[in-house]
Order: structure tokens, then sequence, then C-alpha cells
């Protein structure tokens, strides 16, 4: 289906396919918190739900989704997703490895815990290893310098990190 | 007003204003990239440092309002450190190779590194390099050279209210892009190669063929729609480089749609002609100007003499100068004939005798933006004048209220705060039934005649919507656009138009096809009218009549029935009938080739002197920039030449000026009486008859003159929208027709084949066909029902 040119060479989305009634309901849940013409602001959540009912990554049509859903541009949800190191735009393991490299971390030496994740799983940062189970990215400050050096993994911190507790978290993991 | 202190000086500046502001109404040089006076502060390219006393650190000037007593210092020592290093940073990354920049000698960045910059650069590390986006064949880019001002960025996203572009990553990663594979599609995306302080975005078709300081700059005026937008024309020797914006805030402030500035690359066209031809024995051959113009006048004669003036019919462009209109006119009625015409695309007239002096938006172009209440009749306005479509979502910005009837749900960049999405002949009864509504309120006075024609309207929930916005807000405009001017009963819709003004003490204007309808009204070139509305012996045919009648000759000025006319099957026809046929125009076309007998080349807006009279009745003149090529010449010049061919008094002008000003004289004594407000309007709240699948026309953006559909850039961009036959889904089930399949159009013995594109803006029951195409040129009425079959 093509429609006016306004809308440039953008595809039409079939909303009821891609971002189905369960997801909305959730992504509802954040809209209410803002007023009404503030709707874009639920994009990080939004954008945060879908990417986790798509084994943690997004496609340029549940962005464009979100965009449509939200009422906003679609390039500024492009933005969004692009600044923000939780989400992204490529398939990733099941586990999503972020490592802080920003000031604090890098002089509590997260060098060291960066070589060590490298050498232990065969990746390079942004890369997914050959099973699937892991992916290793280099992230910004999160916020949690007191505890330097620090990765973010799912829902969790782990803090004041040293090559042998990183082992001990893998380990633990499926 | 308070008082501040710049490098020393006292001066008086508007409380809460930036420093930069105030530094620049005084001339106070102060360095910059993001900022722009017409977009929001972004205050990311620290630039503008400047010393402010008592602050601590240096301040961006961009960002710093002004306080009583505040003393600023913009070259102290701290200052130039602080913008010296930010210099520094910014070369950081860009690249350092202007001899092989487009921008180079005309790029912010290169004048301000030349005083801010050092000599010599402390960084050894690489440079980050950002891959190009392909935005279509309007604007270029090197996203390597771009220092992340986001002036773009904010201007699609504040003026254009359409955004394409935007700033992806983060940190040093952070790019401008589409991010997706997508073209440019906004009609003033150009802007941004403005407003690109370096060399990131630049003119495509311009790219690499000049350098700023090789050309000349003239002054001339857009001519493509009625807002007369102010432009320079940059000119090598005697060749046009390209069309800038030339700032006028009363007209299109800094800004230029697309449209204006991209449509002199049809000037040097393949098509132009150079040398006037004839036909002589059905063969086709270059000559003279002598041998052209005898051939001409003896045509004229003969067909004259041979069957009387009202044979011959004479049709121009709405964009023909004021000049070319009052010299055609005066030429014609010299020699009796008075069908006249330049309404292009209109069908009914038959109000034209109530009609005022000229169409006029009944406002400044610049009081658009300061209406509470706008009513939009069968406007695409962005598409229309793009520059009014942008003061429109200016005044929806700041909490008008915008209203449309239309046939076409147009997407538009602003707010509308209810619509009416409907087939062309139910505008008048839904006008009918606002008119109604209001009635009941109004105190307004109405002949009992018009009272009686409501007498029967129920006014529909959506129309009691409308009147009670209509009701409500201080300054209020209803806007008729090409839809309802080129609607068949456009008569009745003025009228209505007329009483739902009086009924909400609203204002009415027109936005006009063509940049110079207003001139052409003035200077005589309606069929009803002389010059200054003087009232002719009788009355000529209008246009759509006119080029239907199969008149003996027709003198055509830069218009191409095919495209151009309501009716291009008809017209055709006519004109293939005809015994002499001449046609002025700047290009050799293969439809002039086949129903002319002789072509006179005339000049491009470029080449011209002349007039045009915009759609609140401004007068601009304006100069040839460069020569016509070859033998072509300006269009005043060939009527007036031709006059004294056929021997007739009075047409020794020297200039364009002369012409003019004897218009001017006449326009300015003329004492009009002010029209009826409210026409008869006999088909008021009268459905007219139609049947089946009713076709709806638009002349699109860059199908609208000779000019830009001889402009390949704009030929190629996402602004315009594919050939087709538009409808939505209902129809196309009930045809039972698939998208994309092709299809054929039949109305009467016309038709077209063309591709079905199923769209759900296109009112019910309706079909969209864009003329002004090859592939429609074929068809029949631009409205009417029409048969779509397999
Ligand atoms: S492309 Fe030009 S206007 Fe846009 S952010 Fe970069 S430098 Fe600024
Ligand atoms: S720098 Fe790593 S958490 Fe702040
Ligand atoms: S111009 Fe002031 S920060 Fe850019």
């Amino acid at each position: 289906m093509l429609f006016f040119a306004r809308r440039g060479d953008f595809e039409i989305i079939n909303m009821t396919n891609v971002l189905p009634e369960n997801i909305r309901q959730q992504i509802d849940e954040w809209i209410v918190k803002y007023p009404p013409e503030q709707r874009q602001s639920a994009v990080l959540s939004a954008l945060t739900i879908v990417q986790n009912n798509n084994n943690g990554w997004l496609t340029e049509e549940l962005m464009d989704a979100v965009a449509e859903y939200l009422n906003m541009p679609r390039i500024a949800v492009y933005e969004v997703a692009t600044f923000y190191t939780m989400y992204d735009l490529k398939p990733v393991g099941r586990h999503k490895i972020g490592l802080c490299t920003n000031v604090s971390c890098m002089l509590m030496g997260c060098e060291k815990i960066a070589k060590h994740l490298k050498k232990r799983l065969g990746v390079e940062f942004g890369e997914t290893t050959a099973d699937g189970k892991f992916t290793l990215k280099e992230v910004e400050c999160l916020g949690a310098c007191a505890s330097a050096p620090v990765v973010h993994m799912g829902d969790h911190y782990y803090e004041n990190l040293t090559p042998e507790k990183i082992d001990e978290i893998l380990d633990g993991l499926k | 007003m308070i008082e501040i202190e710049i490098d020393g000086k006292t001066f008086q500046a508007e409380p809460g204003s930036m420093i930069i502001e105030v530094a620049d109404k005084v001339g106070i040089p102060i360095p910059r990239f993001c900022y722009h006076k017409k977009l929001s502060i972004a205050a990311n390219c620290r630039m503008c440092l400047v010393e402010v006393e008592k602050a601590p650190k240096p301040m961006p000037a961009c960002a710093t309002p002004v306080t009583p007593g505040m003393k600023i210092l913009t070259c102290s020592q701290k200052a130039r450190e602080a913008q010296k290093s930010v210099m520094e940073f910014l070369l950081i990354n860009h690249p350092l190779d202007c001899p092989i920049c487009d921008q180079g000698g005309e790029c912010e960045l290169q004048d301000v590194s030349l005083g801010y910059g050092k000599g010599i650069s402390r960084f050894t590390e690489g440079k980050r390099s950002v891959k190009d986006d392909d935005l279509g064949p309007l604007i270029a880019t090197e996203m390597t050279r771009c220092i992340q001002c986001t002036r773009c960025v904010r201007f699609e996203q504040e003026v254009a209210g359409f955004r394409e572009l935007g700033a992806t990553g983060r940190g040093e990663n952070m790019e401008i892009t589409t991010f997706i594979k997508h073209s440019i599609s906004h009609e003033m995306s150009g802007n941004i190669i403005d407003l690109c302080p370096v060399g990131a975005l630049t003119s495509k078709p311009y790219r690499f063929s000049a350098r700023a300081w090789e050309l000349d700059q003239v002054e001339a005026v857009a001519p493509h729609d009625c807002i007369g937008s102010n432009i320079y024309v940059h000119k090598r020797v005697q060749e046009v480089m390209r069309v800038v914006p030339r700032e006028n805030e009363t007209l299109n402030e800094t800004w230029l749609s697309d449209r204006d500035r991209y449509a002199y690359t049809a000037v040097n066209s393949p098509a132009r002609l150079h040398k006037p031809m004839i036909k002589v024995n059905n063969v086709w051959q270059e000559t003279d100007w002598a041998t052209a113009l005898e051939f001409v006048a003896d045509g004229l004669q003969k067909v004259l003499t041979q069957y009387g003036p009202k044979q011959i019919g004479a049709f121009a462009a709405p964009s023909a100068t004021t000049e070319e209109h009052y010299l055609l006119q005066k030429l014609m009625r010299t020699l009796g004939i008075n069908s006249v015409d330049h309404r292009l695309h209109q069908t009914d007239v038959s109000d034209q005798k109530y009609a005022p002096l000229y169409p006029s938006l009944g406002i400044k172009i610049e009081e658009l933006e300061l209406q509470d209440t706008i009513l939009l009749i069968g406007s695409n306005i962005q598409r229309e004048q793009p520059i009014a479509g942008h003061r429109i979502r200016k005044a929806t910005l700041r909490g008008a209220q915008v209203l449309s009837i239309n046939a076409v749900d147009y997407p538009v960049n602003f707010n509308l705060a209810e619509k009416i999405i409907t087939a062309p002949d139910h505008f008048n009864l839904n006008l009918a039934g606002i008119a109604k509504a209001l009635s009941a309120q109004s105190k307004a006075d109405l002949p009992t005649q018009i009272l009686d024609l409501l007498k029967e309207i129920q006014p529909s929930a959506i129309e009691q919507k409308f009147a009670a916005q209509l009701s409500s807000g201080e300054k209020k405009l209803i806007l008729l656009g090409a839809v309802a001017q080129n609607h068949p009963e456009a008569a009745t819709l003025r009228a209505l138009a007329q009483l739902i003004g009086t009924l909400s003490s609203a204002k009415v204007g027109c936005l006009t096809e063509g940049a110079n309808s207003a001139g052409a009204w003035l200077a005589g070139a309606v069929p009803h009218r002389g010059p200054a509305g003087a009232a002719l012996p009788e009355s000529g045919l209008a246009m759509n009549t006119g080029l239907g009648a199969s008149l003996r000759a027709y003198f055509l000025l830069g218009i191409e029935p095919e495209f151009d006319a309501a009716n291009p099957a008809a017209a055709v026809a006519s004109l293939n009938k005809a015994e002499f046929v001449v046609a002025c125009s700047p290009f050799k076309t293969d439809g002039l080739l086949q129903y002319t007998h002789a072509i006179l080349p005339i000049a491009a807006f470029t080449e011209t002197s002349g007039t045009y009279v915009n759609a609140e009745g401004r007068w601009q003149s304006f100069n040839a920039a460069v020569a016509a090529p070859g033998e072509a010449r300006p269009g005043w010049k060939v009527l007036r030449v031709l006059g004294n061919q056929l021997n007739l008094a009075d047409f020794d002008y020297v200039t364009s000026e002369q012409v003019r000003d004897e218009l001017r004289v006449l326009v300015d004594a003329a004492v009009f009486p002010l029209p009826n407000p409210h026409p008869k309007g006999d088909g008021i709240g009268k459905r007219a008859e139609g049947k089946g699948i009713m076709r709806i026309t638009e002349w699109p953006i860059y199908s609208i003159d000779n000019m830009v559909r001889q402009s390949q850039p704009l030929q190629d961009s996402a602004t315009n929208e594919p050939t087709a036959v538009y409808m939505n889904e209902k129809l196309a089930k009930d045809l039972q027709l698939q998208d994309g399949a092709m299809v054929k159009v039949i109305q009467g013995s016309a038709q077209a084949e063309l591709p079905l594109m199923v769209d759900a803006r296109i009112a019910a029951g309706c079909v969209w066909i864009p003329a002004g195409r090859p592939e429609t040129a074929t068809l029949g009425a631009a409205f009417g029902s029409v048969e779509i079959i397999m």
C-alpha cells in the first residue's frame, strides 16, 4: 500500500501484528503516567518493553511501531534507541554484559575486566559469542561510580568487580 | 528597555533578549554556529562564548539573557581564549580541505576559523569520518563535515514540522542522518542547505559548479505561487547558477520553498527553444524574428478578416508577468478580440462580473499567523503555497484553530481542529450547513432570498462544530484553495464562503494559483474586463470555454494545454482543429510542435524584467538577471514588437517599466465599486447532478507550470506523488480492483491507463488523479464523474 509522498518511502505498519494487544497494554501503563500531550515521554519504557518481548533487541519495524503508537516522528525514536546503550539494534545473546568504561570505572581498572571478559568469551565489544549465550557491550557511566568497576546485566548491577568475581558470575549463568 | 554595555559602549536592550540578539542588532560580531534567529536556542556549539562581568566563566551569548547593567566583553582576553579553544575543539574532527569542499568561500566555519583558529593543529589523532546519506536529488551530503550544530534538525522540527533527519548515536559517534534509507520529501527541505554552517548539506544541482566569489546576485521574485517570495538569482557571467532566498520578513522570512529554489534548473533544460520556429507546408523550420513575426501577424490577420475577432482566443499563464498580461490584452483588444484569460484551471466563472478588482488574500501574508480561526476550503496549502502553509503552522503553534473541508485528507504539518473529508460535490452542502448553523445565532442582516436558499438545510453535527469554532476567536479567515477555485461549482462555493464570512465576521481570501493572478486581473487578462476593471463592450470567452470551443485561432502565452488546461482532451482537440495556433514559450515541447503553427521563444523568469502582484496586492518589479539564450526574448518585448508588426497604435514601449507605469496609473485611478457581498448563489444547498465515481484533480506541486515540469531535480524529488489513480480501499474493493493494477480511466471519449493506488486519504467514492503529467494529458474534465475499469 502506497501513500502520498508526504510519507516519503516510509513503509506502512500493521500495528496489530507488530504491537500486539498485551504489549500495548504494558505501554499504556507508562503513557498514563504523563500528561496526555506528552505521550512521547513513554518512549524509553515502550522501547524497553518491546525489546524485552523480542529477545532483547529492536527491529526497525518495532521502532516504527513505537513511533506511531506514541505519535512521534520515526527518526526521534531512532535517536533514542541509538543514544542509550541499553537498546540493541542487532540480535543479541541470552545475556548482555554491559561493562562501564567511563571515567570512574576506568580509574578503578575496568581495562582489566574488559581484557578478561574478551579473552574468556572470545569476542570484542559489540559482539556475541558463537553459542549465542553472551553479548559483550561497552557502556557509559551506570551511575554506580562509588562501586566501580561495574557491569550491568539485565536488571542487575555487579559491582566492585575483579576478574575472579566475573568468572564466578558467568559460571553461575545458564 | 534596559541598559547594557557591550565592549564599553552602552545600548538599550529588550529585557529577556539574549546577548547575541542585542549584539547582532547593533552590529557587534560574535562568532556562532548553532544559533539562528529563526530557530530555538540549542547552545551546543559554544562558539559564542563572551565574558560577562562578575560571571566566573565565559557565557554563551546565544543563551544568556541580558540583565540591567550587564557588562559584556566580546573580545577580552578571557573571551578570546574561550573562543579560540572552542574553535580548536571544533576543528579536531572537521576536515581541513576547504579547497575541495563545495561550501568553500561561503562557509561559516571557514570564516570563523580564519579569525579564531590556529595556523597549526595540535592534534595528531585520526579524524572521524561519517557515511553519507542519500537525501534525494535536491540535497547533497558530506556528513564528515558536520559539526553537529543541529540547525537542520531544529529546522525540521520547528519550522518544517516534519522530521526526516535526526541526531543518532552519542558523543563522538553522534551523526546527523535519516538513519534508514529515505529521500527527503518536505517541500521546504532546501532551507537546511542555507542553515548548515558548513559543507555537510549543500545543493545537489549546484554542487561543484561554481565558487561563491565568482557569482553576482540579482534581486528577483519567485514565479510559482501567489506569495511572491523574494529571491536572489546567483549568476556567473550570463549563466544562472542557483537561486537562494532573499530575506523579507513580511513574505518568506528567511525561507524558500524547494519549488522556488530549484525551478531555475529548467532554465538550461535541453528543451529550451533558442530560435523562432514556424510551420510552413507542415514542415517545422527555424527562422529569424522578422520572418516569424510577419508569419504570426499574417496568420492572425487572416483569421481575423475571414472569421472575425470572436474566433480568436488568447490565453496566458497565471505566472506570466503583469506587463505580459497587459500587453497581450492590449494587443488583442485593439484587434477586437475579447477572449483573453489567465484562469488556467478554473471552469466555473459564472460569478465573474461580481468579482472584486483582483482576487486577494484579504489580509497581508504576515498576518496569516495572527489569525485565531482559519477555515480552509479545498486547499492543499502546504503544497500549493508552502510559505502560506508555514505561516498557518505558526498560527496554530500560537493556538489558532484550523478547520478544513477537502476532498483529500492531505497530511499537514499543523493541527486541524476539525475536518470534513468529502466528495467535491458535497462541499456546497457542507458549507450551506455551516452557514445555516451560523445564521441561527448571527445578527448579520441577510437578504431574504439567501435565507430562503438555506431554509431546507439541516446542519449536521460536524457542521455545527465548524460553526461553533467560527463563532469564537477574534481574527477569522476563510481561504479558498485550488480545489475550491477549480471546482465545477466554484461560484457557489465563493458565494457560500462570502456568506459564512458575513455570518461569522470572518475575512474571505483566495489562494490563487500561479505567481500573478492578481496582476493578470489588474492588467485585464480576463474576458469580461479591461485593465483596472474597465468595462468591455462585450465579454469574450473564458479560458476553459475558449480552449474547448474549437476557435479558428489561438494565441498561447506560456501554457501547454495538454498539461495546463482544465480539460486537456477538449483543449487539444480544439487546438488540433484550429487554423492558426501561436505559442510563446521558453520550451520546445512535443505538444506545441503538434498543434501550433509558430513557436516564439520567450525568456524564462530569470531572463526578463517584469512585475508580479502577489495575493495581498503587493507589486514587486524585478530585472532580468541574465540574457535569454540564443534569440529568445522577454515576452513583453515579443508582444510589443508584434503590436508594431500589426501596425497597432501606442505600442512604442522601450522598457517594461513604461508598460507597468501605464497600467499603474489606470489602477491607481480606478474607482471600483466594492463587489456585491452576496452574489446570487443559486446553487446554494443544491446537490449537483453527479453520478458514479467523482474525479478530484490537483496540479501537484511540481506539475503546475512549464518551468517546474522541465526541472529534472524537482521531477525526481520524493515530494512528487507518483502518477496514478488514487482511491480508498472500499472503492477499490467495490470495483474489485487490486492495489497496483493497471486500470483504465474513462471520461466520455477521453481515457488514460494508469496504475491504481489504494490510499486511505481520498474521500469516499472519489478518485484523485494528478494533472500536468504526460500520463494524464489525454483525460477530460478535472472534476465530475469518471468510469474506472480494469
Ligand atoms: S548537517 Fe550542517 S546543519 Fe546539520 S547539524 Fe551538521 S553542521 Fe549543523
Ligand atoms: S563511570 Fe562507571 S559507573 Fe560511573
Ligand atoms: S551559538 Fe551559542 S552556543 Fe552555539
